[in-house]
């Protein structure tokens, strides 16, 4: 069945069944890899978007879904280049492999929270797992991102 | 310009070479045409001591560093990148003799070839065991050393001068006169130079590099989603395919009826195997799909009846008999009979799965004449050889591009997912991306094994320990992947941190049982051997303090006169962590002290019991004497990794099986720490310039015992099998 999707303000229309992924659509039919495969059952939060703004786990999100709604991945350059930038100057990133899900968490809580507490992050960001544990530096980021 | 555009270029932006075409001339051809300095990762093929022919394009004194006529300075990393800082060390060490900027390379994974990029450690060219800083140590220095010596020389046979009025720094070299040359300019020449047979390499109070908290190289594109894992490869026209393995290990394909698989729109085939069944498909969705559509009987085989509590039962028994001797000093038997007070315990650790957040995956283009794989992997010439074995070619045919890796702690040092990705791209036409669900990557591991441990101690009057006896049980995973190191029943890694203990014991006496799991893979996980070992002498060294009534610090320190690395981080830690300070109740702090991967560290955990049981890691403090620093900043960041790694593992982490099928399945029943759950860890770094030690593994060893000890500490209660059972810590009435 036909689709057609937004992502990072480009239209694009793809042809799978209703009840595919978005992460599928993403990473093997757009070829926009920076989404990661982590579990498949939003458990992990590899797999972050945002949909209007709401972060989203699209390894559990249907293709059918998603109707006029806006899509936003780590390969947008708006996610934040202040986040970006704390990611790089606290040295966050090991693997990286979590890392786009983790960011695309962060910038949803920093676009409705700008100054979020520990226990907001901890809210936000505890469903985004680092097998690498770089959560203490996720965190610091987060800080830095707000206070810039 | 970044490694993982050169991956992309790889993964077939543009047309991938057939195996005819695998020329350096050509490939330099088209490195230099596409004037950004975007190559192939290729070998060259010569070793030290010759330069190369003289080309037109391109110095490349040794394996590791190329410099082209268009100035860019490309270097092949013998190590993967798996998140524990190689891709930056490694060049800061090359960089720091070759004198050049990190910002003005560029980096290349190494391709397979065991003669020029074997770790002089292993003699394998591999990832792991927390030795690429240590293997490359030296060898790395004199590559960067030797290549600047040719570059001066070059310039200096240009200048008609004296090459001790030269000077090489950043990416130039200069003469006292004020002219200066970039090394691009040179590389013609300085490749026609002779290779000096011995370089002297800077002393430390020289370096401009080594030991400052560089900027890694590979994060910026890892923060924008452009950075390539394996599982980003996608070569043109390729097929998406997931696959069924026997959930029994051993077990077989008896039949299966792929009707309602094949029906699904994007399946494109089946592939059924002796063991597996794979789906192929346009994309993820429908391979899943068409997975989740097939209806497979299998035959179970011999492991049907697979039980984890059966297999510990068996290591139990096994520990009855002698084994092979480690380590013996003294007479155990005599100082234990004169012993004053014993204590004995028996201990055991379980399985435990890797669960690297990138899913097992492997992309395979096969044809007659030759193949094609895209993959992640930590011990690449094995990868190329089991490919080449199980296409049937020869290995010139067989081209591996390897990858940034999402996660290796020793998953990846295996071949299982190149055989299998190449057993079913067999079937296809074209290149098929071979990717496992997370429940077969949690199902279908290679797994830490489980061992069981007898240890007994006898202290004197004092409480001072005089013997040690340590007899355990499980695999070796050394026997079967590096088989000249197993000797006499014995390996080094399997009882890495049972001997040559930092403590000094009169009388000690170890054993080492071998015994395979029926079945079960094992594997090397993060910490390896130390993973069990630490976690055993330090539970039962902090038995020993209590048996003597003394503080478990002090009564180490008593112990490592002799040691006086150990004996300096152990008191370190406790000083930084507060040691002997009040503390509320129900909360514990515990410590643990190792030499292992040539570093000696000691943790302080301080954890919090709640009253039903459940445990809270607060904070960690950590001593680490790592001889030479090279980048601090990954020194700190590789600490802070591993202990969460540890910490999830001695929370969580247990693999079992039932009717011969692994019970977990994914995150849910195969728990990770969590953000809300991290402690804050503190590094302390002890400045030495000792040779470095390994870093990526240590603090995994390390934290374990110590958050159990905290747990004794804040309870009372010895805890001797892993994973932490909260329902054990209940605070009673």
């Amino acid at each position: 069945m036909a689709f057609t999707i937004k992502v990072n303000d480009q239209m694009h229309r793809v042809d799978v069944d209703d009840d595919t992924p978005l992460l599928w659509v993403l990473r093997d039919v757009l070829g926009m890899t920076g989404t990661k495969f982590g579990c498949g059952l939003a458990l992990c939060g590899a797999c972050t978007v945002h949909l209007d703004g709401v972060a989203t786990r699209s390894c559990v999100t249907p293709i059918d879904s998603i109707g006029a709604s806006e899509i936003v991945t780590i390969g947008a350059t708006a996610v934040g280049a202040k986040i970006q930038k704390a990611w790089l100057d606290r040295e966050v990133v090991q693997c990286g492999y979590c890392q786009s899900g983790q960011i695309m968490s962060a910038a949803e809580l920093l676009a409705t929270n700008p100054n979020p507490t520990d226990a907001d992050i901890d809210d936000a960001m505890s469903g985004n797992i680092c097998r690498c544990g770089t959560y203490a530096r996720i965190r610091e980021a987060i800080k830095q991102a707000a206070a810039s | 310009m970044t490694i993982d555009q050169q991956a992309s270029r790889a993964s077939g932006r543009g047309e991938p070479p057939s195996a005819n075409t695998l020329s350096r001339r050509s490939f330099l051809r088209v490195g230099a045409a596409a004037g950004g300095g975007l190559m192939l990762s290729l070998s060259l093929p010569f070793a030290t001591g010759e330069a190369e022919a003289a080309t037109d394009d391109v110095f490349a004194p040794n394996a590791f560093v190329r410099i082209g006529s268009d100035g860019n300075i490309i270097l092949t990393m013998p190590y993967v990148e798996m998140g524990q800082g190689t891709y930056t060390a490694i060049p800061m060490l090359i960089a720091e003799e070759l004198e050049v900027d990190l910002k003005q390379i560029e980096l290349q994974h190494a391709p397979p070839d065991e003669k020029l990029y074997a770790n002089p450690l292993l003699g394998v060219q591999a990832t792991g065991n927390s030795n690429a800083i240590r293997g490359a140590w030296e060898p790395l220095r004199q590559a960067g050393a030797t290549a600047r010596i040719m570059l001066v020389a070059a310039a200096a046979k240009r200048w008609k001068v004296d090459p001790a009025a030269c000077r090489a720094e950043r990416g130039e070299v200069v003469h006292a006169a004020g002219r200066r040359i970039s090394y691009g300019e040179l590389a013609a020449d300085a490749a026609r130079m002779p290779v000096p047979p011995s370089v002297e390499l800077k002393r430390p109070q020289d370096f401009k590099l080594i030991g400052t908290p560089a900027k890694r190289l590979d994060t910026p594109a890892k923060v924008n989603g452009t950075a390539l894992y394996g599982i980003d490869a996608r070569p043109p026209g390729v097929k998406i395919a997931t696959l069924a393995q026997s959930p029994v290990f051993g077990g077989r394909v008896k039949s299966v009826d792929d009707a309602a698989a094949k029906a699904v729109n994007g399946v494109r085939q089946i592939v059924r195997l002796d063991d597996a069944i794979a789906v192929v498909a346009d994309h993820m969705g429908a391979a899943k799909k068409g997975l989740e559509a097939l209806v497979i009987e299998w035959d179970d085989g011999l492991h049907a009846k697979l039980d984890t509590g059966a297999i510990l039962g068996e290591l139990e028994q096994a520990t009855l008999n002698p084994g092979a001797v480690a380590q013996s000093i003294g007479d155990v038997d005599r100082a234990m009979a004169d012993a004053v007070t014993k204590v004995e315990a028996t201990y055991q650790v379980p399985f435990l799965a890797h669960a690297t957040m990138e899913p097992m995956n492997c992309t395979v283009h096969l044809r007659e004449d030759g193949c094609e794989i895209w993959v992640g992997n930590q011990a690449l010439a094995r990868a190329q050889a089991a490919a080449a074995e199980t296409a049937d070619l020869p290995l010139e045919k067989v081209v591996v591009h390897n990858h940034l890796i999402g996660g290796g702690f020793g998953r990846r040092l295996e071949a299982d997912g190149v055989i299998r990705a190449v057993e079913i791209a067999k079937y296809v036409d074209g290149p098929v991306k071979v990717v496992w669900t997370r429940e077969e990557d949690i199902q279908h591991d290679m797994y830490r094994p489980m061992f069981f441990d007898r240890i007994s101690a006898g202290l004197d009057a004092k409480g001072t320990p005089v013997a040690w006896n340590n007899r355990f049980a499980g695999s070796s995973i050394i026997a079967r992947w590096l088989p000249p190191a197993f000797n006499n029943g014995l390996d080094p890694d399997t009882t890495e941190g049972a001997i040559h203990l930092v403590y000094d014991l009169p009388n000690l006496h170890v054993e080492y049982v071998r015994v395979e799991p029926p079945g079960i893979p094992t594997a090397f996980w993060r910490s390896v051997g130390p993973s069990h070992n630490v976690f055993v002498t330090e539970s039962f060294m902090d038995e020993l303090a209590a048996a003597a009534k003394r503080d478990p610090v002090a009564y180490r320190l008593a112990l490592l006169d002799k040691s006086p690395r150990a004996q300096a981080v152990l008191k370190l830690a406790a000083d930084k962590a507060g040691w002997g300070q009040e503390i509320p109740e129900r909360v514990g702090r515990g410590v643990s002290v190792q030499n292992a991967f040539a570093t000696y560290m000691a943790q302080v955990a301080e954890v919090e019991v709640a009253e039903d049981g459940t445990v809270r890691v607060r904070r960690v403090v950590c001593a680490v004497d790592c001889g030479t620093v090279v980048n601090p900043d990954t020194i700190q960041a590789q600490i802070q990794s591993a202990v969460m790694f540890g910490i999830t593992a001695a929370l969580y982490g247990d693999i079992t099986l039932k009717d011969g099928r692994v019970e977990q399945t994914n995150f849910d029943s195969y728990q990770i720490l969590r953000m809300d759950e991290a402690p804050a860890v503190e590094v302390h770094i002890v400045q030495s310039s000792e040779a470095p030690g390994g870093m990526g593994e240590a603090g995994t060893s390390c934290i374990v015992p110590a958050v159990t000890n905290a747990i004794f500490a804040a309870t009372g209660k010895r805890l001797r099998t892993l994973p932490v059972d909260p329902s054990t810590l209940q605070q009673p009435g």
